[in-house]
């Protein structure tokens, strides 16, 4: 058979026949000639010119695509497939021992270590957020000298090299500057370098110091034991938010909350504090004292409690009341002080004592050494600098000419220093002025082990290379001891004796956490370094009935040192209490506001120390009446893009005497014509008496009935009175598979605020900046909504008429009683959002979750208004293009940063509406996983980012359909008793329940029945 | 000279032929611009170009260059957009349901009443695109067969009955209007005597010849399209409420939203018709075609339906005190007291106690009151829009959430932007466009043999002697006053 090419093969055509055979066509002699089957020469040149344009425009609209390929795939990693590294985190005040997620060989998420005694899972917002200060484009990167006023780039080795020499030549003191230390091999490394350079000393400071603690327990921070306490006394002690080991305690803490219908029994928290704290606002009763009353607070339990005759100028009725809970609960109950004058420690310590609580609630056995600084040793460094005796200063991870309160000595110190070098992580605000510059690694970059607690170990394993040209602190302080081993070795060799085995070293580094101490055994018995009778003479006196009192204190999410400052996520977090992101402000009470005239923005000059700072006035109730409350950790100056300029510093307002540093004084305070607005997430912070919303109830009225703590709305329908969801125009859904659904107790969430930074890192949620919070623009998918209680209620509607009870229910108590509620999408089953949505972009699943499709999505914003529970958050701007946010959110902008958003969520367009999804791609991990093992997925293998951070695990997530799932059987044991829906009546039938608040005070929240 | 009733008032007066009309109207068309014209139209173009900016700025940098927040995810966009569209309602009941009720009177209005409501509804429908935060995406909305199968659009969403509402709505407007338009269109041509013009008319007027059958479909089309636009009136502002009405935010989730919008929107429409007219007649000098009679039964249907709204204000708060809702309840009280009662207290003055004041005779027909009243009754309507989109929203359920509301620069722009876009097109309109609808005016006249379509006798006896065109039975009453 015999295929042809066409009609002329076939016809074998002469003209067909002469070029049949030829490989080219050929090439045409003379422009002249008109022969068809030969190419012209300049058309074969006009083909190649265009073929050689062709290709190189092809070539120029090619994107250039940065994906390489593993040439040799490192064993561990396959792409799209997640790792988790066991670390710890702990920046010289918290500790938490975590797990860090990588993907593709780079860390973007971190998750409590559930290993861990001490964190047990649980994780802080300052903790979550780290992980983005990793990729914080304003670290120093690389080792740098001081010439002129510029850091000039220098290499490692010459570096060294100019510091060595300048060390052997040094002849004064040899300073290292550091916040607390708790690693045990990094301070065999700083002994090191002391035997090498024998006038080494090592001062440690802390920029919430608990020195007064330290002094009056003997040199040690007790172990704290909430959970084995029935009452606990905080007399200034914001142990739930900052004070030494938050997330213990929470944890602790919450410990003794969780009630049910067979454990009718909770702890009761008395609080005696100046500002509105976390843990104030978790009390069940709270005090508001000036802080020059702490001491007469403490001297007057003491006296109650031993019934000692001294003389106290504090008089109280909760006060008293709280003394007789102590006694009726000797060796179960627990007082702590947050004062950092050794005298009321001393009080605090004997009023522990009498009460029997040593070795029970306060641990002595197993002391924390998280706080570890000496105010006074720092304070006569500080002189030291200042008169010459000092050669030469090491600032490691310590910035004193920001968050020291004798910061313009520190600085006028290091100028008379003669040699300087910072080994902190960025040029700041001390490592700015000094002479080297040699940047520890990040930790995520690095090796290291932690005692937090007597017994309690944990490691740190880098889990990605050190991104820029950084050396972890520890190794050059070796190197320049002469010691050229690498820090890994070192601490491997410090282990031996510990992890003899390699296979033993390789479990402590899975796990994380170990137990066993590389440290000398704690004294056994402790008494208070002072006598109480002396303790109480040498009270710390208040300076001036008269002046008005600043108390300062410590952001949840900033921290008083602001290391953090720069990232981004803390700066957003809403203050647990009074909802502010973005700076510091001046909380005054709201009796000196009106006897002012300040309005809320109003900017007041504070001044004291002959230092002064300009802040805006927020009002904020509880503030202790003639005080004002400033935060620490602000106004930076060379922290970075985002954190340079927010807020002001107020660390050298504090006092410094003898003992050390005092976090209050006497302040004036003069009004300016100036206003600055307050960046708030919540303007509004009444309940309104809106019961449906949010529900609580007093202990005595649980243990009395359970089922009579919440209320319950019934619709009247012609069959009598209904449950909500009997009455429906829509069908229901059938769950076939699986339900997600989500339980949140009001009793164990002290809104901390950790699960939205936790949300915010695992779902990608963009930062907005000042300005669009101002605007009430924020793009948290998870919020935590703060409620004080009012004096008005809805009993008054009788007597003064509506209109004015609610605009007086407006205004919240001067000592209000707080509630918090974590609010996320609900995922309704009868979801307002899905039927309004025009384009079907948000729909329902056969999970029973409530969808949003990006791709879909138009931007209608109508879901969002129809949101009874307003948890939808719109994309305003291009958070990820818009040069706008291109400071606050740099991350999402630079290659660097963009390496810490969490590839399995989408980051989304401008004009998209967003929110929370209940993490479904952890739920869709966790069913692949069990799909691929063949079985169903276990209880608690799938967890929403938020309910794995919570410290206090007051979020439950799971499958209502799984019966013997946690949340199945939470949901049936407290359905009738706590369990209750917000908004029930509205019928949308949320997957979210809460369980009603209870509080072992009388309540002031809602109107008392029958009234 | 005209046929003057002994016992009605003539519809147009000063005695007009049906030449004059003719005249009067096409003059406006053939004549120069005139400086007020002119003038208007500058400022007119002024503030489209800031509509246009603004759009610029919305569409490049989002949504967020408005005043939005995450309460408060509507509020001018949607309050612009439901006053826009309530405005054009009052057009379609004069061409609509007027012509069904045989009321002559609006013949001399309808026209620039149509075209109002047709240049109300391009205003309205462009904030429903731009305020969707990805407006290139807008044709989501449509029911497109597609290549995913079963994506779809959702008939549950009353966005999605807006869509099918307001483009129905507008189709059948812009037809309606068009139709009439034609014979007018083929007067001018004929008149016209620039080539352009000639071209541009001839094309206007689909080569319309003025037979009796022309005619007769003409008046078939009419009534037919009058028959189809009057449920519209109904159904485009019952349908807009329901965004409302349907959802589940106190102040919003009400039944009585349909008539109380429906009224709302022929009250708003009426004013903006009456505020157009007065200048329209004085620029175009067309006071004996709107008369103070038209304006005095304007300001009549103004007056009912602003008593209707009123009406429909005091029972929102009867039901939120009847139904013990405590929501609502709130939401109510928070409208009158709270921080938004300035808006709460000018929606009341200006809807439901100004119009009362037409019941005065002397204010009902007096110009220079009625236009104020007009304004007043328009920024009243988009107060009550504003009243109802903004303090419903900006604290409803959880208090957490509350939040205020203000505009931003490119809000304004926008809104005052689509004021210059409608003033644009209408100023277009009136220049190059019969304001008037010369054909039906004419069958108001009362005419006389000289000036009308004329009987011709010589064709009488002709099979099919042709009817006089313009429906004037034969036996007109005749008199004998000489033409001028």
């Amino acid at each position: 058979m015999k295929y042809w090419k066409g009609i002329e093969e076939l016809e074998s055509a002469p003209e067909f026949m002469q070029s049949a055979f030829a490989e080219f066509m050929p090439v045409k002699e003379s422009h002249a000639s008109s022969d068809a089957t030969s190419a012209p020469r300049r058309d074969f040149l006009k083909l190649m010119g265009f073929g050689v344009a062709a290709a190189t425009l092809a070539s120029c609209e090619t994107p250039v695509r940065k994906a390489i390929p593993y040439l040799n795939k490192p064993e561990e990693i396959d792409p799209s497939i997640s790792n988790f590294y066991a670390s710890t985190y702990f920046t010289g005040a918290d500790y938490n021992a975590v797990l860090v997620k990588t993907r593709e060989g780079r860390p973007i998420k971190l998750e409590g270590n559930p290993e861990s005694p001490i964190n047990r899972g649980g994780l802080s917002a300052r903790a979550q957020a780290a992980v983005l200060s990793l990729y914080d484009g304003g670290r120093l990167q690389h080792f740098a000298i001081k010439s002129g006023n510029e850091h000039q780039k220098a290499e490692v080795a010459a570096v060294d090299q100019a510091i060595r020499t300048k060390l052997a030549a040094t002849t004064g003191r040899i300073a290292i500057v550091s916040p607390t230390i708790i690693s045990p091999t990094t301070k065999k490394a700083i002994a090191e370098f002391a035997t090498r350079y024998p006038n080494t000393t090592h001062v440690m400071y802390d920029a919430q110091s608990v020195t007064g603690l330290l002094q009056a327990n003997n040199g040690i921070v007790p172990g704290y034991n909430f959970s084995r306490a029935n009452i606990i006394v905080s007399l200034g002690a914001d142990f739930l938010g900052t004070w030494i080991s938050p997330v213990e305690y929470s944890r602790a803490y919450a410990m003794t909350r969780k009630i049910n219908r067979d454990k009718r029994s909770m702890s009761r928290h008395y609080q005696f504090e100046t500002a509105m704290t976390l843990s104030g606002s978790n009390a069940d009763i709270r005090v508001a004292v000036k802080p020059s009353e702490m001491g007469a607070v403490a001297l007057a339990l003491y006296n109650a409690v031993t019934g000692a005759g001294g003389a106290s100028s504090y008089k109280n009725d909760k006060l008293a009341q709280a003394a007789a809970d102590l006694k009726a609960n000797r060796g179960a109950s627990l007082v702590v002080s947050g004062s950092n004058d050794p005298a009321v420690q001393s009080l605090v310590t004997a009023i522990n004592q009498a009460l029997g609580n040593l070795g029970t609630t306060v641990d002595l056995t197993a002391p924390s050494y998280v706080r570890q600084g000496d105010d006074a040793r720092m304070a006569a460094l500080v002189n030291d600098m200042n008169n010459g005796s000092v050669g030469a200063v090491i600032f490691y991870n310590a910035n004193p000419v920001y968050n020291h309160p004798l910061a313009a000595k520190v600085k006028s110190g290091i100028a008379k220093v003669p040699l300087t070098i910072s080994l902190n992580d960025r040029l700041d605000e001390t490592g700015i002025l000094c002479q080297y510059a040699a940047p520890d690694n990040h930790w995520l970059e690095s090796w290291n082990d932690f005692e937090p607690k007597r017994g309690f170990l944990s490691l740190a394993q880098p889990t990605i290379t050190p991104l820029f040209e950084t050396r972890q602190a520890q190794e050059s302080l070796l190197r320049w001891a002469g010691n050229n081993t690498t820090y890994y070795k070192y601490l491997r060799s410090n282990w031996r004796a510990l992890t003899p085995t390699d296979a033993a070293w390789d479990k402590v580094v899975h796990d994380g956490v170990a137990t066993g101490s590389a440290l000398p055994p704690a004294p056994a018995m402790l008494h208070a370094a002072l006598a109480p009778d002396a303790a109480a003479a040498q009270l710390q006196r208040p300076a001036s009935s008269t002046g008005i009192e600043l108390a300062l204190y410590e952001k949840v999410g900033i921290g008083a040192a602001g290391c953090e400052a720069n990232n981004p996520f803390l700066q957003e977090l809403p203050d647990p209490v009074s909802k502010a992101t973005w700076g510091n402000y001046v909380a005054v009470p709201r009796k000196m506001a009106v006897e002012n005239k300040w309005k809320q923005n109003d900017v007041i000059k504070v001044s004291a120390n002959g230092y002064s700072i300009e802040l805006p006035v927020l009002i904020q109730p509880g503030q202790a009446n003639g005080t004002v409350s400033i935060a620490l950790g602000y106004g930076r100056t060379l922290a970075g893009k985002a954190g340079d300029k927010v807020g002001a510093n107020a660390a050298p307002l504090a006092m410094i005497n003898a003992n050390g540093t005092m976090y209050n004084n006497v302040v004036t305070l003069t009004k300016t014509d100036a206003t600055s607005p307050i960046a708030q997430t919540q303007t509004h912070h009444t309940i309104m008496d809106r019961k449906p919303v949010v529900q609580e109830n007093t202990l005595a009225q649980y243990i009395k009935n359970p089922k009579e703590v919440t209320e319950y709305e019934k619709i009247a329908t012609p069959d009598g009175l209904e449950k909500p969801n009997k009455v429906s125009l829509w069908q229901d859904y059938s769950y076939n598979n699986h339900h997600w659904g989500m339980a949140v107790d009001l009793n164990s969430c002290i809104g901390c605020g950790s699960c939205v930074i936790g949300c915010q890192t695992e779902n990608n949620t963009a930062v907005v900046g000042k300005q669009e919070v101002i605007n009430r623009r924020e793009m948290h998918w998870m919020r935590i909504d703060r409620y004080y209680s009012s004096d008005h209620h809805k009993d008054e509607f009788e007597t003064v008429g509506k209109v004015g009870t609610y605009a007086a229910m407006e205004d919240p108590s001067d000592n209000p009683q707080v509630i918090f509620q974590p609010m996320m999408c609900q995922q309704c089953n009868h979801a307002p959002c899905e039927t309004v949505c025009p384009v079907l972009a948000t729909t329902h699943s056969t999970e029973g979750l409530n969808q949003m499709t990006y791709n879909r999505c138009i931007g209608t914003r109508y879901c969002a208004n129809n949101c009874p529970y307003k948890v939808r958050r719109f994309n305003w701007f291009s958070y990820y293009s818009n040069e706008k946010f291109e400071t606050v959110n740099g991350h999402m902008f630079t290659d660097l940063g963009r390496m810490v958003l969490n590839p399995d969520v989408t980051v989304r367009a401008r004009g998209v509406m967003e929110k929370c999804s209940f993490c479904i791609q952890r739920i869709q991990l966790g069913k692949l996983e069990a799909k691929k093992q063949k079985r169903r997925p276990v209880d608690g293998e799938i967890v929403s980012a938020c309910a794995q951070s919570c410290p206090t695990e007051a979020i439950v997530f799971g499958d209502m359909r799984d019966p013997n799932s946690r949340l199945s059987q939470l949901l049936r044991r407290e359905d009738g008793e706590r369990a209750f829906h917000a908004l029930d009546a509205i019928n949308v039938q949320p997957n979210v329940t809460y369980l009603t608040k209870i509080r072992n005070a009388e309540s002031e929240f809602f109107a008392k029945e029958n009234a | 000279m005209q046929h003057v009733s002994a016992v009605r008032e003539p519809l147009v007066t000063g005695g007009k032929t049906l030449h004059d009309v003719t005249q009067d109207i096409c003059y406006q068309v053939e004549a120069k611009p005139n400086i007020r014209w002119m003038a208007a139209l500058s400022v007119a173009l002024f503030f489209l170009g800031v509509f246009f900016y603004s759009v610029y700025r919305t569409v490049w940098y989002g949504i967020g260059e408005w005043g939005l927040n995450k309460t408060v995810n509507w509020a001018w966009d949607i309050t612009n957009f439901v006053w826009w569209v309530g405005i054009g309602h009052a057009g379609t009941l004069i061409s609509a349901v007027l012509l069904l009720f045989r009321q002559k009177w609006r013949s001399s209005i309808n026209r620039a009443a149509e075209a109002m409501t047709i240049f109300a509804v391009i205003c309205a429908a462009m904030f429903p695109v731009l305020h969707m935060g990805r407006p290139w995406l807008a044709f989501y909305v449509f029911p497109l067969q597609n290549t995913l199968g079963s994506l779809w659009v959702n008939f549950n969403s009353p966005l999605l009955w807006d869509v099918f509402a307001i483009s129905t709505y507008f189709t059948v407007s812009l037809v309606f209007w068009y139709i009439g338009l034609i014979p007018d269109f083929a007067s001018i041509r004929d008149r016209a005597k620039g080539t352009i013009a000639k071209f541009s008319y001839s094309m206007l007027s689909f080569g319309w010849k003025g037979s009796a059958k022309a005619w007769s479909r003409y008046e078939t089309v009419s009534l037919i399209l009058a028959g189809v636009s009057t449920p519209l009136v109904l159904s485009v502002h019952t349908i807009v409420s329901m965004d409302f009405a349907t959802s589940v935010v106190p102040g919003w989730h009400t039944t009585i939203f349909p008539p109380y919008f429906v009224a709302g929107a022929i009250f708003s429409g009426f004013a903006m018709v009456l505020t157009l007219m007065l200048i329209t007649r004085v620029v175009f000098r067309l006071e004996d075609y709107i008369t103070l009679e038209h304006i005095a039964l304007m300001n009549k249907i103004m007056m009912v339906t602003g008593s209707i709204v009123g009406v429909a204000y005091i029972t929102e708060f009867f039901i939120a005190w009847y139904s013990q809702v405590e929501f609502e309840q709130y939401a109510f009280i928070n409208r009158a007291t709270g921080p938004y009662w300035w808006a709460y207290a000018s929606m009341m003055t200006c809807n439901v106690i100004t119009p009362q004041l037409v019941w005065f005779r002397r204010v009902r027909y007096s110009i220079p009151l009625t236009f104020i009243l007009s304004i007043i009754v328009n920024i009243g309507m988009w107060f009550e829009r504003f009243v109802i989109i903004v303090t419903s929203l900006h604290r409803d359920y959880l208090p957490s959430s509350w939040a205020m509301f203000s505009p931003s620069i490119i809000d304004i722009g926008l809104y005052v932007g689509t004021l210059g876009l409608f003033f644009t097109l209408f100023l277009l309109f009136a220049k190059f466009f019969p304001v008037i609808n010369m054909a039906e005016v004419k069958t108001i006249l009362k005419y006389t043999v000289d000036n009308g379509p004329t009987y011709n006798p010589q064709k009488a006896a002709h099979a099919h002697a042709p009817q006089p065109a313009i429906g004037a039975p034969a036996s007109a009453p005749i008199t004998y006053n000489k033409h001028d």
